[in-house]
């Protein structure tokens, strides 16, 4: 197994680790059993994501995919930030061991439950089919 | 600073070894099968070698086989014991819940064959209780298969009082010697031993080359069939130059066998003080009954993997029980038998020392710990979640 060199890069210099504490929107997925939690802070602003913070407890891949996803993120609306997928995550990253995939939907979950909370807590109506979390991961870990 | 910290997955080879090799790379390169001047030499390599290897476990020399290493003979041992064994209406194999997959999986496949596996608890402390062993033995009982000492957490089995019941039983006793050999002392005879697995480059052999000691008079099924190599058992040209290697690494290894424990002992003890000294951690497997270069600690709210590679960043090599680190999704099995939680296993950092570490290196892995542990932690939403928990407590 060998990790690239972004995905180093973003391991050992990870961007956007933190919280915010007056966050709009805090999405947590995954779990201490499977050794992966991720925590997405977001603030928002006319619908368009102006800052956003993790913290994640996992492995190398989990780390760096957090960073990563954060990036593309940011300064983006909301939109645009539903539409991230794992997939173009682990592009950016020059791929990831393929044991490791799993490690990436984390990601693009946590983003999702983060948008999620902010219109939850903003009485935003939205359609509920785009936060189905049957994804990859959680059918691997309950699988 | 660059650490080797990982004795436990493969050694240095020593220069003694590549020493004692280097000739039957170069001019020795007879096949010892071979009845000329350089055949002949090569013969005498490979007859000095198990002589030697012999002796230090305490055999006879034509009751070693050489192998490619340890997976190779464990695999030997438990599936020709077992064939065997079946001949007899003997189906049942015992071993322990945390054995190397090179055992754990051979007996899983032959419970796919229809014997029946009784996997022994390891308990806390990482160690097989001996009045288990004895209850656990029944009349169709073929094999019990107990590791020598743990891969991951380092704990010596009581090995002298397996082999005693066992041998009071009449039922044939493998052990996986793996991490044990020439790190602490064997006797093959005195502890009723009747096979041995081994590996080279656990003890600064070179890689590619272990043994089975297999105990003369237990009549066993041919590994390879071919050539007389190996009196007939496993067949194929001798690799006289990793045979010598591993007998002069062994040599060596049990010539300084009391010093280097007493060594590595302090060394292992230093390395243990400074790490349980980070909040929320703890020591995996016994402290006395261990080997002694062998460190596994658990440390609350980080992956050890994570933990593993910032370390590596430092210079440090390290390895973890981290599901992240094993390739699979569940971590050590190992870690799980002592009955750590998932999350904590998750978080276990194995360091394991050899007699070239220094009391420098141990001081920096102890300097490098902590502030990785801390950086881990402060990004940790489950360390977040820890300190809550705690905080309403």
């Amino acid at each position: 197994m060998e990790y690239s060199e972004k995905v180093m890069e973003h391991f050992t210099h990870p961007h956007n680790v933190g919280k915010l504490d007056d966050a709009d929107g805090i999405g947590e997925v995954g779990n201490a059993k499977c050794g992966d939690i991720m925590k997405m802070y977001i603030k928002v602003d006319d619908g368009v994501i102006t800052d956003v913070k993790f913290n994640t407890y996992g492995c190398a891949s989990a780390i760096a995919t957090s960073s990563m996803a954060t990036d593309m993120i940011k300064g983006k609306p909301l939109s645009e930030a539903l539409k991230l997928t794992n997939k173009a995550v682990v592009e950016a990253l020059d791929g990831l061991p393929a044991v490791k995939i799993h490690c990436s939907v984390l990601a693009e979950e946590a983003i999702k439950a983060a948008i999620k909370d902010y219109y939850d807590k903003n009485g935003i109506a939205y359609d509920p089919a785009q936060f189905n979390e049957d994804t990859e991961h959680y059918e691997h870990h309950n699988g | 600073m660059q650490v080797y910290a990982d004795n436990a997955a493969t050694t240095k080879l020593s220069e003694t070894a590549l020493d004692a090799m280097m000739p039957y790379l170069t001019e020795t390169y007879g096949n010892a099968s071979s009845l000329y001047r350089i055949g002949q030499e090569a013969h005498q390599g490979v007859k000095k070698a198990r002589a030697t290897v012999a002796e230090v476990l305490g055999a006879l020399p034509e009751e070693i086989f050489f192998t490619s290493g340890g997976s190779e003979a464990d695999n030997w041992a438990i599936k020709g014991v077992a064939e065997r064994m079946a001949k007899k209406g003997k189906k049942h194999i015992i071993t322990s819940a945390f054995e190397h997959h090179a055992v754990l999986h051979t007996v899983e496949k032959l419970e796919k064959q229809g014997f029946e596996v009784t996997y022994l608890p390891v308990y806390e402390n990482g160690i097989v209780h001996v009045e288990d062993v004895r209850n656990a033995i029944r009349p169709d009982t073929a094999l019990v298969t107990i590791m020598y000492a743990n891969n991951e957490i380092g704990t010596i089995q009581p090995i002298s009082e397996i082999g005693a019941v066992c041998h009071e039983k009449g039922v044939l006793f493998h052990t996986d010697a793996v991490q044990a050999v020439g790190h602490v002392p064997i006797d093959v005879k005195a502890q009723n031993i009747d096979l041995l697995s081994m590996s080279a480059h656990k003890f600064h052999g070179p890689k590619g080359i272990g043994a089975l000691y297999c105990r003369k008079g237990l009549r066993f099924p041919n590994l390879i069939e071919g050539g007389a190599q190996e009196s007939g058992r496993r067949a194929g040209t001798e690799a006289v130059y990793a045979m010598v290697g591993m007998a002069a690494a062994l040599k060596e290894a049990n010539d300084h066998l009391a010093e280097n424990a007493e060594k590595l002992t302090r060394l292992r003890d230093r390395l243990i003080d400074g790490l349980l000294k980070i909040e929320s951690s703890r020591l995996n497997g016994d402290r006395e009954q261990r080997l002694p270069g062998n460190v596994n600690v658990s440390f609350e709210g980080v992956e050890g993997e994570s933990l593993l590679l910032y370390l590596d960043a430092e210079g440090v090599s390290a390895s973890s029980g981290s599901a992240c680190t094993s390739g699979s999704l569940d971590p050590s099995h190992v870690l799980l038998a002592i009955g750590l939680p998932h999350e904590v296993a998750h978080g276990s950092l194995r360091l394991t020392l050899c007699e070239s570490n220094t009391e420098e290196e141990v001081d920096y892995i102890i300097r490098c710990v902590p502030g990785i542990i801390k950086r881990l932690r402060d990004m940790s939403p489950l360390w977040e979640r820890i300190q809550k928990e705690r905080g309403q407590n």
